[in-house]
């Protein structure tokens, strides 16, 4: 390390005054966090801040969709992993690290145990199902795992074991996750029909995409989210109910997110060499399904890291809807400040929050770029 | 052999035809869309005539704002009209966006140099900066850096002061006053001093070009136009404040009272939009820009090397023509994505474009489709200003493949 770090004039000059500049930023850092700081704030708000204010006794049911998580990461990793690495183990581990936090009740604790056994016991046992029927399962259970949980959440009117939980008290990093969930799995495949679209040879089609994709693009997502509150209603025939405030943020999210994933897959289909339209239309397949058995998977695969990155971005700016009202964790977080209890910890809750959405954001960019080096997307 | 030109003159039954399916096809999806539009725009339209009378009227504009903004780059008061605080809240989106592009490129290539570095401190410390900007929300930082840094600053009597005595930058819960330089009345000259300067230099520029064409050894053109263009403004100073007056004159700014005197001041909430914003973009600029140069192959520096060329020969003539053109169009799109964060603005009090007209001018007037129509034609017309530059700009330096 030495040759490196001081293998010259200039070298040595660079690693002094970068050792000076760590050394200045993080001794007020480190003293803040063991010492100023009032981290009280976040154990007492924990649950606010984790799921608003779903009400106590309907909790179970956050546990039921995190149990059923644990279930498909265990199926995709038996599906998917092609050995017992370091990513899986970390993977695995995540409900036991997290039991570590000082202030989890013992519930909180005991139910993180069984998730992680959930997980490992559902990756033992698929282990034993031949590899073919192994990926269909994992692939039926990740189609319908989130519209199943989105019906545990939200409970249904007339059940007694369910009774509807209505969105309004959805919130913080739940919120935060359902938003996000539904904006990716509902705006992927409209961004891929807006990229088809574009692609067509069909002149008004075309024009309606890309008139579409160009202006939202053009327009920041607050403008959207605020356009959405303000005149989702009004385009409802005079007379109609008050639509769901977390609806109205969801739709603008979907139309936002689908613009900017029909870009990307947009650039996948261009990466296509045209060989493949020309085979498979000599093989005598039709448009369509040309479309969806050579062409898509190829263009939808390449562009994998892009997508991902997107969606990591989506989770990122579900954070604005804290602007519009909505309780998300950011939301949550201000709201608490309001608190006069907490008055003036701002740095303490912000801090944390930054810390969580990085946690989330991070691992996914991780994992996307283990998945890319898996699947040699990369350079060559 | 009359069945096959009785096959070729004959056409299939219209529902199978192609060309008429497509002609049908497209009237139908576009009779569908603008069937649909016209639905939402019917309600739309009769819901606010319930509400407020007409539906749409821009007449609004001309009325009384009645409101004050923080700070404004023009003359305004509150009883200016909605056309003027709309112009307000432009101008002050412009301003942020043009100062955040300018030091958002600078960060996010020393960063994005620093990235590359072969000593693993500093490459290590620009990959903890990137990491913790990309994947934060630009929202909680914003809100962060303004509530937890900016706004916790010290009163005015006890700022922090920076520099003192020669360069004073006071630091309190009112602004940023920094040291800045009023025109005197030689400034005009100073400035025609400039455009002359720029004039000779863009002269030089050429002429070095054509002579390194000629001469096959190519000069390095950037420098000599900075370096005359600088000469020509050095020496309008001296001449200008021997003969007559210093162009500018500096004021600093000092404690007087409750108040700073002197200088000017930056509000707080104008320099935590600004640096967050530059501090997060710049994350992005400094991967696109890491990309960028290691996309020019190995075999381009090793070729340069055996050609003779220095390491600095190398970085000018070969390896950042070819970056640039990879870096480009990711660049612009982080142009323009500042751009539209800075309508975050709204977060921390900056009255920018969207917290004027989409916020208070919406909630004062009720006039919701003619102020998005208003704010988002804005927006997208910045955007699609700067997508046609990259376009064109794309179509000149793109290589010529299959």
């Amino acid at each position: 390390m030495r040759r490196n770090l001081f293998n010259g004039w200039l070298n040595s000059i660079l690693t002094l005054v970068s050792l000076a500049l760590i050394i200045l930023m993080l001794r007020p850092l480190v003293s803040w966090v063991f010492t100023g700081a009032e981290w009280a704030v976040i154990p007492a708000n924990w649950n606010l801040l984790m799921r608003g204010s779903y009400p106590a006794e309907e909790v179970w049911r956050l546990w039921l969709s995190l149990y059923l998580l644990a279930a498909v990461a265990g199926l995709a990793w038996a599906a998917w992993g092609k050995s017992i690495n370091a990513t899986m183990i970390v993977t695995f581990a995540v409900p036991l690290i997290l039991m570590l936090l000082p202030w989890l009740s013992m519930t909180a604790r005991v139910n993180l145990a069984i998730m992680f056994a959930v997980a490992v016991v559902t990756f033992v046992l698929t282990r034993y199902i031949p590899l073919k029927p192994r990926i269909r399962i994992a692939v039926i259970a990740l189609i319908v795992y989130f519209p199943l949980i989105i019906l545990i959440i939200r409970g249904f009117d007339f059940s007694v074991q369910m009774p509807l939980v209505p969105s309004s008290l959805w919130g913080g990093l739940l919120l935060s996750l359902l938003l996000s969930v539904v904006g990716i799995v509902f705006s992927f495949p409209l961004g891929v029909l807006l990229a088809l679209g574009r692609q067509s040879k069909l002149p008004a089609i075309k024009m309606l995409s890309v008139i579409y994709i160009e202006f939202i693009r053009g327009v920041p997502l607050i403008s959207l989210l605020f356009m959405g509150q303000v005149m989702l209603q009004l385009f409802l025939p005079v007379g109609t109910p008050p639509i769901d405030r977390v609806l109205r943020a969801m739709v603008a999210i979907v139309l936002f997110s689908a613009a900017y994933s029909a870009e990307n897959v947009r650039a996948g289909l261009q990466s296509i060499p045209k060989g493949q339209y020309e085979a498979a239309h000599a093989l005598g397949l039709s448009n369509f399904q040309s479309m969806t058995r050579i062409i898509l998977p190829q263009a939808i695969t390449a562009v994998i890291p892009v997508l991902v990155g997107q969606f990591i971005g989506l989770f990122k700016d579900t954070s604005l809807v804290a602007l519009v009202g909505l309780l998300d964790l950011l939301g949550i977080a201000r709201s608490i400040l309001g608190n006069p209890n907490w008055l003036g910890t701002q740095k303490e809750v912000y801090v944390v929050v930054a810390l969580i959405y990085w946690v989330f954001s991070y691992a996914m960019s991780h994992a996307s770029r283990q998945v890319e080096a898996a699947t040699s997307v990369g350079e060559h | 052999m009359q069945n096959t030109a009785q096959a070729t003159n004959e056409r299939p039954p219209f529902w199978r035809d192609e060309r008429i399916l497509a002609i049908i096809s497209q009237v139908i999806v576009v009779a569908i869309v603008v069937g649909a539009l016209f639905y939402f725009y019917n309600n739309m339209v009769n819901a606010l005539k319930e509400q407020m009378g007409v539906a749409i009227d821009f007449g609004f504009l001309k009325q009384t704002a009645g409101f004050d903004i923080g700070e404004s780059l023009i003359e305004y008061s509150r009883s200016e009209t909605y056309a003027r605080a709309f112009m307000v809240g432009l101008l002050n989106t412009l301003q942020v966006a043009f100062l955040g592009i300018i030091f958002t490129t600078i960060l996010g290539i020393i960063i994005g140099v620093m990235r590359l570095s072969t000593n693993w401190l500093v490459s290590r410390i620009a990959l903890v900066y990137i990491e913790l900007f990309r994947n934060i929300p630009l929202l909680v930082l914003l809100i962060f850096w303004a509530q937890a840094v900016f706004f916790k600053l010290p009163r005015v009597k006890e700022a922090v002061i920076l520099f003192n005595p020669y360069f004073p930058i006071f630091l309190s819960n009112r602004g940023i006053a920094a040291p800045w330089g009023i025109p005197s009345e030689t400034w005009a000259t100073f400035l025609l001093f400039l455009v002359g300067g720029l004039i000779l230099a863009i002269i030089v520029a050429v002429l070095l070009v054509r002579h390194g064409r000629k001469t096959g050894r190519m000069p390095f053109v950037s420098l000599w136009f900075v370096v005359t263009w600088l000469a020509v403004a050095v020496f309008g100073w001296f001449f200008l404040s021997m003969t007559n007056q210093q162009p500018l004159t500096m004021t600093k700014p000092a404690l007087e009272g409750l108040n700073t005197k002197g200088g000017r001041i930056f509000s707080q909430q104008f320099m935590a939009l600004l640096s967050g914003l530059v501090l997060y973009t710049a994350a992005f600029v400094a991967e696109v820009v890491r990309a960028g140069i290691q996309s020019v192959g190995k075999g381009q520096k090793e070729a340069a090397t055996a050609l003779g060329l220095s390491g600095f020969q190398t970085l000018r003539l070969i390896v950042f023509p070819q970056a640039l053109r990879v870096i480009i169009p990711p660049l612009t799109s982080q142009y323009l994505n500042l751009t539209k964060n800075s309508s975050l603005a709204i977060a921390i009090g900056y009255p920018d474009l969207f917290a004027v007209a989409g916020n208070t001018i919406l909630n004062q007037t009720g006039r919701a489709i003619e102020v998005f129509t208003l704010v988002m034609g804005v927006y997208l017309a910045f955007s699609l200003l700067t997508s046609l530059l990259m376009n064109i700009y794309n179509r000149r330096i793109q290589l010529v493949e299959r």
